[in-house]
């Protein structure tokens, strides 16, 4: 397998506290992974980091091979990174159509831009919203629209923060289906998740932050057993 | 779910070149498609074709007043109302286009069209300022309210600064800047034509030339709006960090609307000074920074028709008012500013305009 994402010493700090404490992260092509970790644990932080929102004070992160440590934001996402946010980030006035195009107009023209779109409201299950301003769609629907808006060009990496914060449980479900899918088409996903039963349905792995510095890492099971995970998080959550 | 439909944005696939810009005339990011409109739209032209045939050479003059002003409207409506940036200095570089233009055709006089040549350089010259501009507060991250304290900021500069040129060493070539009292004595725009030139002094031949540019400039905007850079535009206005995060440098796509607005607002200017021969410092003033604001405010910034008829409108009605006196005037702006905001935000005319396309099932919303 090759490694998509590697991130080396990563650190960051606003005033005086310190949100990313020497990171060091690796990502293999393909995977379906999770980040978890109690409120403040630095997990927004980390992707804003990945993203370029953020300037980290040293560290390194290499996409695909390369350094993008400095890149700006735009460039980071013309490289292959995508990223949905928590709050549904959509063009409200915008028809769901038109939110689309916008997407994929930087890749895609013509009869190809079309299909793609088509193609995305059908595998989003948006097709008779085409034409629906998409500040009036249900939150799951802007979710979805936002996922598709995220997948139509087919990144090689989505970052997803809480994909699915506010669904019902049966959009949740769907939204796994969805995440199952692109996954299958070459996709890696790295995840931050609060909902432990959406990460056992969608991840292979998790990463266990606290207190911005990497706390624990395997698969689902050893981290739910983990006692000291048990106690920083999932205790915690359970508080 | 509330059922508002919009229409479909997808350009019919297969049109390339002229055909898919033709296509661009209508679209997502603009009101009125469909033969209904365009009909509307040319009987609307064929009005204002047909207006100096019922009225005297110096109505027809004051009417080519109005169109003057549209440029910088429909400018401002791309910064302002398509890029979400409230620009609160066009009048900067419709000064300094104004004086380019003075400056220019001063020093080169109007033979063989030369007056084109100066309207170019100085709508050029006002383009490139609001770039430089521009690049200093998009790349520096400023935005929100702070956009138009930059960009007022800059238009009282300009105008403190004008107008402290009153003594002989303020002149540029033979060109004396006059300070308070203003530039005048340069040249009317000129046509090169058999046995002498055309000197398109305020009248009937001006408001044709003004009218075909009005024309040529908004239909242009339309099919600028509706292609992928209208699109970005509008999603910037939306969602910046979404914007970005869809692979989009949004800051120069903000930096290039604000140097087309200011390069529009730069042709405002040239055709002010054309049109009288004369411009000011209070050009670049307090006053004259706030009116466009209220022009593209009451017409509706979001769309460019409604733009453009809401700045003729407001101005006519503007110049009405102020034969009772210049200060009632700008009490009556504010009060329609006012009003605006409070009851019809989206704009009066738009407004209007969009219960009209309902009622007949062509409007944007």
């Amino acid at each position: 397998m090759t490694t998509i994402l590697e991130v080396r010493k990563l650190n960051k700090s606003f005033g005086g506290v310190t949100v990313a404490r020497n990171i060091d992260f690796t990502l293999q092509a393909g995977a379906m992974h999770c980040l978890i970790g109690p409120n403040g644990a630095g997990k927004s932080t980390f992707f804003r980091l990945l993203l370029g929102e953020h300037t980290p004070e040293s560290g390194t992160i290499y996409f695909g091979g390369d350094d993008i440590t400095h890149l700006r934001s735009f460039q980071r996402i013309r490289k292959g990174i995508s990223v949905k946010f928590q709050v549904p980030g959509i063009f409200k006035a915008l028809s769901v159509r038109q939110n689309l195009e916008v997407a994929f107009q930087h890749h895609l023209h013509g009869a190809s831009l079309s299909e793609t779109v088509r193609r995305v409201l059908d595998f989003t299950n948006l097709s008779n919203e085409a034409t629906t301003a998409a500040g009036v769609l249900s939150h799951g629907q802007q979710q979805w629209l936002e996922i598709g808006m995220a997948v139509g060009v087919e990144p090689k990496l989505l970052l997803l923060d809480e994909p699915t914060a506010g669904m019902s449980p049966d959009e949740t479900r769907k939204t796994g289906e969805m995440l199952h899918d692109l996954n299958a088409r070459g996709i890696t996903i790295l995840a931050v998740e609060h909902d432990m039963a959406f990460v056992q349905q969608i991840s292979q792995s998790v990463t266990v932050l606290h207190m911005g510095s990497i706390f624990a890492e395997g698969s689902i099971d050893e981290m739910t057993a983990h006692p000291g995970v048990q106690e920083i998080y999932l205790g915690a959550a359970d508080e | 779910m509330n059922e508002i439909r919009l229409p479909d944005a997808t350009e019919a696939p297969g049109r390339r070149g002229p055909r898919l810009w033709l296509s661009r005339l209508e679209g997502p990011q603009t009101m009125g498609r469909g033969l209904g409109f365009w009909i509307a739209a040319a009987l609307v032209l064929l009005a204002a074709i047909l207006y100096p045939a019922f009225n005297n050479d110096y109505t027809v003059g004051n009417a080519a007043y109005f169109l003057v002003w549209t440029f910088m409207a429909m400018g401002l409506g791309l910064v302002w109302g398509y890029c979400g940036a409230l620009s609160f200095g066009q009048t900067a570089f419709f000064g300094l286009a104004g004086y380019a233009y003075g400056v220019i055709t001063i020093n080169i006089g109007s033979a063989f069209g030369a007056t084109w040549l100066a309207l170019v350089l100085a709508v050029a010259l006002g383009g490139a300022f609001a770039l430089l501009i521009g690049y200093f507060m998009f790349y520096g991250r400023i935005k929100g309210v702070f956009i138009g304290i930059v960009t007022l900021s800059v238009t009282l500069v300009l105008e403190t600064f004008m107008a402290q040129t009153a003594g002989p060493q303020w002149r540029i070539g033979e060109a004396r800047l006059n300070g308070f009292n203003g530039m005048s004595g340069m040249p009317p725009l000129t046509v090169p034509w058999f046995g002498g030139e055309i000197l398109l002094y305020a009248g009937t031949t001006l408001y044709y030339v003004l009218l075909g540019m009005v024309v040529l400039v908004y239909l242009g905007l339309r099919m600028l709006l509706n292609a992928p850079f209208g699109n970005v535009l509008v999603a910037i206005r939306e969602n910046p960090e979404r914007t970005e995060m869809l692979g989009y440098g949004i800051r120069l796509y903000q930096m290039l609307a604000f140097g087309l607005g200011g390069a529009l607002a730069g042709l405002s200017g040239v055709l002010y000074t054309a049109w009288g021969q004369y411009i000011t410092p209070s050009s670049m003033g307090l006053t004259a920074a706030a009116l466009p604001i209220v022009w593209v405010a009451v017409g509706g910034r979001r769309d460019i028709t409604a733009t453009l008829l809401g700045t003729l409108i407001v101005i006519a009605g503007f110049q009405s008012l102020t034969i009772y006196g210049s200060q009632y005037a700008l009490v009556v702006m504010g009060a329609l500013l006012v009003f605006t905001v409070l009851v019809t935000p989206n704009g009066l005319v738009f407004t209007v305009m969009s219960q009209i396309g309902r009622i007949f099932g062509k409007g944007r919303e």
